[in-house]
């Protein structure tokens, strides 16, 4: 699998991330170096090995559905790009 | 002074030789003396302030261990009301909010926190030159890289700027630039120290350590570290012991894994000398030492690039211009808002890794990715339990070289490779430590000893035996 300077720009919208035309083939080429490290992996057979998301051998643990927290929103306001009267601000999304 | 270990400061400042102040003081100097580019943010203020109330505490007898220790604190770890940038651009404004678990515990101890230190942006990086605030200079030889992520906390302990730090390991972070800069570090358990607060690069990889002069400091400063936090889910309900209770027994009957796998081709030669012979060391102290085989352990650099980034595309979408953090100035609507802000915000290392995790976990691509390299995992983590049915800890090298030149290593593949001792220990979830062992060309080489889950009391009483053994971990760097 080698990737196109096409589908790493259509990537790199995905990510949320802007790449120049020609940013895009220096990318292209490092993404499939990564991609070759990676197939590598293919000569492993692993047909019936469960896959391990988690370290340990544990469930996740639940909590009571209580308030823990303070209310630090004026905190978090305070570190803000921009904000209105308890909320952030963005671009306009609906005209 | 800075040529103590933290036990001995510690005993110094109840003994009263010396106050908390004049000891801040006096590495507040050196760090402003040093050229090291180790310290993003030098709290000076907080510290003296901080090292004033512990010298209260000292005087009314209400000292813990590590009241009036001075220490640095990696910039991944929020502290309320200052800068943590986690060496990026996007954090550059960031005041934290509110203390990570970690800098809670310090605080409540009464310890005094000298700065925040560099490293690689988000800690994605094993050089320390993917920071926003520009490469760490390996005391050693400051043309050299002090390896990374956790590059600043290393070459501070190193260079002794601080008494200890804070490090943080996702696949080799606390141990490789230990290794390189001829320190001591230990990565624990996962879920044996709160990730509350730091901030995540692979959720399921990350975990705290202490970055230290010697086994015996890391064996006190964690027991301050360890422990339960109801706040991080993944954090293990585990009693902690006191890690400097057995630092000296015997290790007679200790068994030793030797996996053959870590010494193939790649290695150092230098660097296979030195490890083969510090474990002569072990030997000579009546541990037994056995060959194991660890197979898979050519895949942990395929794998742990598969399951890293796909994690951290996930983990760092939050940082997209809303609520705290860079925005680009002048978004002419959302998504321009969104693409400019990180593009202009993260690096280019941070970018790749976020563009292989997207592509890694799209639809079509998931299984043959994500999937499989979770598949994988699994039989790198049951390699180890075979070899700790047969042993008790697995010695090997942490980094196939000693510290390269900043600048040497171009692509990010060949980098990739170097983290190949370090990366199974964290998809595995065990605990290991890096330790001095002797140097090539003048340039320190780490010793990685591995052990089973929750071992870390084994680890650091059979490298404290060590350091009394061989004097590796006293060395310094010129001029220190």
């Amino acid at each position: 699998m080698s990737l196109e300077k096409k589908q790493v720009k259509e990537i790199a919208q995905l990510a949320r991330l802007n790449i120049s035309d020609s940013e895009a083939l220096q990318t292209t080429t490092e993404l499939n170096n990564i991609l070759n490290l990676m197939a590598e992996l293919s000569e492993i057979d692993t047909e019936d090995v469960e896959p391990m998301a988690h370290p340990l051998d544990m469930s996740q643990r639940l909590r009571d559905d209580v308030v823990s927290e303070t209310d630090l929103s004026d905190d978090f306001q305070a570190i803000a790009p921009k904000t209105g009267k308890q909320h952030f601000l963005v671009p306009t999304v609906i005209e | 002074m800075h040529k103590f270990s933290v036990s001995e400061l510690s005993k110094g400042l109840k003994n009263r030789d010396f106050s908390s102040v004049e000891l801040t003081q006096h590495y507040l100097n050196r760090i402003d003396h040093s050229d090291l580019n180790a310290f993003i943010t030098v709290t000076e203020d907080l510290a003296l302030s901080q090292a004033r109330e512990a010298d209260t505490m000292l005087a009314k007898g209400k000292a813990n261990n590590l009241t009036g220790i001075p220490y640095a604190h990696k910039d991944i770890f929020c502290t309320k009301g200052i800068k943590t940038s986690a060496g990026s651009k996007i954090l550059d404004s960031f005041i934290s909010p509110y203390d990570a678990t970690l800098s809670y515990k310090l605080n409540m101890e009464g310890m005094v926190m000298l700065g925040k230190t560099n490293m690689d942006e988000f800690a994605m990086g094993s050089s320390n030159e993917n920071s926003y605030y520009g490469p760490v200079k390996n005391p050693w030889d400051k043309k050299r890289v002090p390896g990374g992520s956790s590059g600043g906390s290393a070459a501070a302990v190193s260079a002794r700027l601080s008494a200890f730090a804070t490090g943080t390991d996702t696949g080799g972070s606390i141990r490789q630039p230990a290794s390189l800069c001829g320190i001591t570090g230990i990565k624990p358990t996962y879920g044996r120290i709160s990730r509350y607060g730091m901030i995540a690069y692979a959720s399921s990889l990350d975990q705290a350590g202490p970055i230290t002069q010697s086994a015996e400091d890391a064996a006190l400063v964690l027991n301050t570290m360890a422990g339960f936090d109801d706040k991080d889910s993944t954090s293990v309900n585990r009693d902690v012991p006191d890690y400097t209770e057995n630092l000296n027994n015997s290790i007679k009957g200790l068994r030793i894994g030797i996996p053959k796998e870590y010494f193939s081709e790649g290695l150092d030669d230098d660097i296979a000398k030195v490890i083969l012979q510090s474990i002569k060391e072990f030997e000579s102290m009546g541990a037994i030492v056995k060959e194991v085989s660890l197979p898979n352990s050519a895949y942990a650099v395929p794998t742990y690039y598969i399951v890293a980034p796909c994690e951290c595309s996930s983990n760092l979408s939050r940082l997209d211009g809303v609520r705290y953090g860079y925005r680009c100035d002048d978004p002419k609507d959302l998504n321009d808002m969104y693409l400019r802000s990180r593009s202009e915000g993260f690096g280019e290392e941070v970018k790749r890794r976020i563009m292989i995790g997207t592509y890694a976990l799209s639809a079509g691509y998931y299984d043959a990715y994500y999937l499989k390299a979770q598949k994988v995992r699994h039989l790198i983590s049951e390699d180890f339990k075979k070899a700790f049915q047969k042993v008790d800890v697995i010695m090997g090298p942490v980094s196939p070289t000693t510290a390269f030149e900043i600048g040497a290593i171009k692509d990010s593949v060949s980098m990739y490779l170097a983290d190949i001792y370090t990366l199974s220990v964290n998809l595995a979830g065990l605990p290991a430590i890096s330790i001095p062992a002797g140097f090539s060309n003048n340039l320190p080489v780490g010793l990685q000893m591995i052990g089973n889950y929750w071992s870390e009391e084994v680890l650091l009483n059979t490298a404290h035996l060590f350091q009394t053994q061989t004097d590796w971990h006293v060395r310094l760097p010129e001029n220190t």
